[in-house]
Formats: C-alpha cells, sequence, structure tokens
C-alpha cells in the first residue's frame, strides 16, 4: 500500500507583500528625507539654466579654479589630517593595548576618545582660539616663559596650518576608537611564535603585526579622511570662511548664488557625495579584509 | 642589576605616546577654562554669570534639547520596530536597510541641508495642476521644525540604527514574541512592553550619542534658520570674548557627561558620532 506522505518540514514563512509593510514607513522616511534631498541634487547638477539635459556644470568642476582649489584645498586637509591623526591615534592606541602600559589608563583615554570625536563644531573652535590664538594659553606661556613667539614665527591659527591641527582634535581620537579593538585581535601566540624563531621586536611589528593590521589602519585613515572632508562647522566658526574648503563653498553657495551658476553649486554638492561615497567604499572594502586575520 | 631590567622594560615609547595624546586632549580644555575665568580677576564666573544670564541663551539652549529629545522619540520610534521586523521576519531586507542607514556617511550634513532646502522650499501641488494642497516646508515654523528634526533623525540613524540592532542581538527576538503572543499580546505591547525593555541600554547609548549631536549641531540649524544652541553660540563669538569661552567648556562638559554615561550603560563599547 503505497501512501505519499507529506513531510511536515517548518517551511520559512513565503514573505509576501505585507511582511515588506512592515518596513514600509523606514522606506519612507528614507525616500522624503534622504533619497529624494540627493536625487534632487543630482539631477539639478545635470541641468542648464535653460531647463536642459548638460554636462557642463561636471566639466566645471574641473576647470573653474574657485572650485579645483576648494577641491584641492579639502583633499589636503583631510589628507594631512588623516595621516597625522592616523598616525598619532595609532600610537596612542597601541600604548594603551600592548605597549605596556597600566591597564587603568585604557578606558581612561577610550572614554576621552570618546568625548574628543564628538567635540567639534563651534566650541572646538573656541577651544583653540583660547589655546593658540593671538591671546591664547600656549601662545601665551611660549612667549612669556620661553622666549618664543608662535605669531611672528609664521604660525597662524586661521591658516591651512592651523585648521589642520583644530581637525587633529578629533581626528586621532576616532583613530584610538577603531584601531584599539584592532590591535587587541593581535594574538599573542603569534609574537611567541616569531620570537621563538628569533625575530626581535622590530622584526615581528615590522613582518607580522603591521601586514595583519595593515587594511585596518588603511580602512580607518580613510575613514577619517572622509571624516575631515565632510567637516563644515569648525572651518567655518574658525575662519569665518577665509578658507575655502569644499564644504565652505557650499555652504556659500546655499547662502547665495556666489557661483553665479546654482548648478555648478550642485555639481559641487554632488562631486563631494562622489568623494565620500568612494572613501566609504575603500572603508569597508579593507574592513572585509581584515577580518580575515582578526576577529 | 635589577633595577636596570626594570629600567629596561619600562615603556618609555609608550608613555611619551599617551603624554603626547593626554596633552593634545588637555591643554584646549584648560586653556578654554583658563580663558573663561580670566575676564574679571575679582568675580571668576563672571563669564558664566553673564552667559547664563542671556535669555537667548536658554531660549536656543531649551530649543536645543527639545529638539534632541523630539529626534529621540522619533528615531526610536522609526527604528525599533524596523530593526525588530528584520530580526523576526525580514531578514533579507537587512542589507538594503542596513546601506541606507550608512547613507548619513556619504551625504554629510551640508549636502543634506543642501538638498532639503531644494526639495521642501517649493510649495506641493497636486500633480499637474497648480493646485497647491501645502505651503513650502520652509515658509512655516512648523514646517522648518519638522525638516529639522527630519535631518537630525538622517544624522542620528547611523548610531541609533548600530545601536538598536546590537542591542537586540543580545536577546532573543523570536522566543520573547513567541511567549508574548501565546499570552495573547498585540504588536504594540510586544514592541511597547517585552523589546524595548530588553533594550533599554543600547537605546540608552544611542540616545545620548543622538542628544550630543543634535544640542551642538550648527550646520542644519543655521542653514534653516531655526534659533538654536550652536548658532547662537557661533553669533556670539562673533562679538563677545569671554561668554563664548564659558560656553564651549560647558558644552565640552555636557559632552562629556553623555559619553560617561554611554560608557557605564554600554559597559566600554564605545561608539563615535561625527557632528563637525
Amino acid at each position: 500500500m503505497a501512501q505519499t506522505t507529506v513531510p511536515l518540514k517548518k517551511t520559512p514563512a513565503p514573505t509576501n507583500w505585507k511582511t515588506w509593510l512592515g518596513v514600509a514607513p523606514f522606506f519612507l522616511f528614507a525616500i522624503l528625507f534622504l533619497f529624494l534631498p540627493s536625487m534632487r541634487l543630482i539631477t539639478a547638477s545635470f541641468t542648464s539654466p535653460e531647463g536642459n539635459f548638460t554636462l557642463d556644470n561636471i566639466r566645471q568642476l574641473f576647470t573653474v579654479p574657485l572650485i579645483v582649489n576648494a577641491y584641492k584645498l579639502s583633499i589636503q586637509i583631510s589628507a594631512i589630517t588623516a595621516l597625522g591623526g592616523g598616525i598619532l591615534g595609532f600610537l596612542l592606541a597601541y600604548a594603551v593595548t600592548v605597549g605596556g602600559l597600566p591597564k587603568s589608563l585604557r578606558p581612561i583615554l577610550m572614554t576621552f576618545s570618546g568625548v574628543a570625536s564628538n567635540f567639534a563644531g563651534v566650541p572646538l573652535a573656541f577651544a583653540f582660539v583660547a589655546t593658540l590664538g593671538r591671546q591664547g594659553f600656549i601662545t601665551h606661556v611660549l612667549r612669556d616663559y620661553l622666549g618664543v613667539d608662535l605669531y611672528s614665527a609664521g604660525f597662524n591659527l586661521y591658516s591651512f596650518a592651523g585648521l589642520s591641527l583644530v581637525y587633529m582634535y578629533f581626528q586621532f581620537p576616532l583613530m584610538v576608537l577603531i584601531m584599539a579593538p584592532a590591535l587587541d585581535g593581535l594574538k599573542r601566540e603569534w609574537r611567541e611564535a616569531a620570537e621563538n624563531l628569533g625575530a626581535t621586536s622590530t622584526q615581528y611589528w615590522l613582518r607580522v603585526a603591521l601586514p595583519v593590521l595593515l587594511p585596518s589602519i588603511l580602512g580607518a585613515m580613510i575613514l577619517l579622511f572622509g571624516n575631515a572632508f565632510g567637516a563644515y562647522a569648525t572651518a567655518y566658526a574658525l575662519t569665518g570662511g577665509r578658507i575655502g574648503i569644499v564644504t565652505i563653498q557650499i555652504g556659500a553657495q546655499i547662502r547665495g548664488d556666489v557661483l553665479y551658476n546654482p548648478g555648478l553649486g550642485y555639481a559641487m554638492a554632488v562631486g563631494m557625495v562622489v568623494i565620500m561615497a568612494i572613501s566609504l567604499a575603500g572603508y569597508s572594502w579593507l574592513q572585509a579584509k581584515t577580518e580575515r586575520w582578526l576577529r | 642589576m635589577k633595577f636596570l631590567n626594570r629600567l629596561r622594560k619600562f615603556p618609555f615609547l609608550a608613555w611619551l605616546w599617551f603624554l603626547l595624546g593626554a596633552l593634545y586632549f588637555v591643554l584646549p580644555l584648560l586653556a578654554t577654562f583658563e580663558f573663561s575665568l580670566s575676564w574679571d580677576p575679582a568675580v571668576p564666573f563672571k563669564a558664566y554669570q553673564r552667559a547664563f544670564e542671556d535669555v537667548r541663551f536658554w531660549r536656543s539652549f531649551i530649543a536645543s534639547n527639545v529638539f534632541a529629545v523630539i529626534t529621540i522619540i522619533a528615531c526610536i520610534i522609526l527604528v525599533v520596530p524596523t530593526a525588530y521586523w528584520i530580526r523576526l521576519r525580514l531578514p533579507q531586507a537587512r542589507r538594503i536597510v542596513e546601506f541606507i542607514t550608512l547613507m548619513p556617511f556619504v551625504v554629510p550634513a551640508i549636502i543634506l541641508v543642501f538638498g532639503l532646502i531644494r526639495v521642501y522650499s517649493t510649495p506641493f501641488t497636486i500633480p499637474f495642476t497648480n493646485i497647491v494642497f501645502m505651503q513650502a516646508l520652509t515658509q512655516f515654523k512648523a514646517g522648518t521644525n519638522i525638516l529639522i528634526v527630519a535631518g537630525y533623525m538622517v544624522l542620528a540613524m547611523p548610531y541609533m540604527y548600530r545601536s538598536v540592532d546590537t542591542g537586540m542581538r543580545t536577546v532573543d527576538i523570536l522566543t520573547l514574541t513567541e511567549a508574548a503572543q501565546s499570552l495573547g499580546a498585540s504588536w504594540f505591547v510586544i514592541i511597547t512592553r517585552v523589546i524595548l525593555p530588553n533594550i533599554r541600554s543600547a537605546l540608552l547609548s544611542g540616545a545620548l550619542l543622538t542628544f550630543a549631536i543634535v544640542v551642538g549641531e550648527v550646520i542644519l540649524a543655521s542653514f534653516l534658520g531655526v534659533n538654536a544652541f550652536g548658532p547662537y553660540l557661533f553669533l556670539l563669538g562673533q562679538h563677545r570674548a569671554y561668554e563664548p569661552a564659558a560656553l564651549s567648556f560647558v558644552s565640552f562638559l555636557l559632552t562629556w557627561i553623555a559619553m560617561g554615561m554611554i560608557q557605564l550603560v554600554t559597559g566600554g563599547q564605545n561608539q563615535t558620532a561625527g557632528g563637525h
């Protein structure tokens, strides 16, 4: 007697359109306040003043000196502070994880890093004016006690170098926050194995630890790059728009059509989104590579 | 000999980096504090007194706090059911939703506000006609407030979503839901009485981070013309010297309190935001 039995296997509930309704509010929100605004900027950047399709605005991104300069400045300041902040942040993270400092210092540094990486914008600019401005604390101390006059030696807080110093304040703590867990991932056995094979500490770092950490260091630095690239308030509060980085120029364009071509302003915004997207993609790609070894 | 040995093991370099970092951290704060006290040696806290006496300070500071609270509540209402539903029924939506929550890293605040102004500064008309059914959001106060809260929600989304999602990973959503359902609980009751209490530390850490982002935020507020604390502090800095230093130090302390509390509730799993 042949009997066909229907196996009572639990199949995953078929997802019909009703299941998707559960996430509809989220998508609606994202469309209204994230996609619509971004799409509008993108379409506007391909529109000529007469309302036709044009590539002229994109082309002008690479030819108008004001814009080329803005991108150059932004890329420079982001690269320099990502590198500087990255190195200092890495060394600090190294110091509190495998560097042999007392364990009790670590939570202090981590909390401080959490605060400092979030402490930006207007208050940060003011804090640096009080520190390194013409009447700043350090400026005074150096002049009165060491006889070094920063400003007559050519330093200026309201310059590219000064702004970089200020950016560093939120850059290196971010590096600490990202690198400390990565450094924790270095296995003790790797070091022991290297030492058993007769490697010196330098050899261990150059041949084992740094290659393993490299994707995560690079990824973190790319994140710092994007972090500085998108910054606006700090630069605006410090220099009042005198240093024409991309965000400052876009801000000026929103306030009033300083480029005398609205389409060009939108193109500038889109160029910025493209750079941010590339850096985020680079970061996630390197992050995926990191996970092979660490964790 | 023993002393020498110990000396050789002493991590000089590590201490050097640590001290360098510590100086970088502390000096600007010390300088700001010192400067804020130096207005009148006879009345050390004069700058603070003056700053707190200003009605506009309180108005803008309270406004920012109200925005922060509304943003947090709205974010929780939007993010918790979404993250919950994805974990429970719709895992295939995870990638796309995570991708969307990362978008604010690609669209920084200055671009976001540019786009928001561009979209919402024209009146809404019924398609294919010229009949206006809603004024442009930027044209009236409630509309601007809606825009700014929506913008803040976008900025807070990555942190809020990640906090909530991590919080849900540690509790067994499925079992809790089945248990609640078998007792006859509705979806609303499940989310508010079962899920929310179980992820409260994650919620709190996301909320505090959102708070830290919103209270000091300048870009959205100044371009949308909202009287918030960030633009107020910026304007104050244009024509005063000591009060801005005092308020900068206060806002540092506030950030410190928010981060310290996150440290407490999450047990050290720090997160970071960027509102530069």
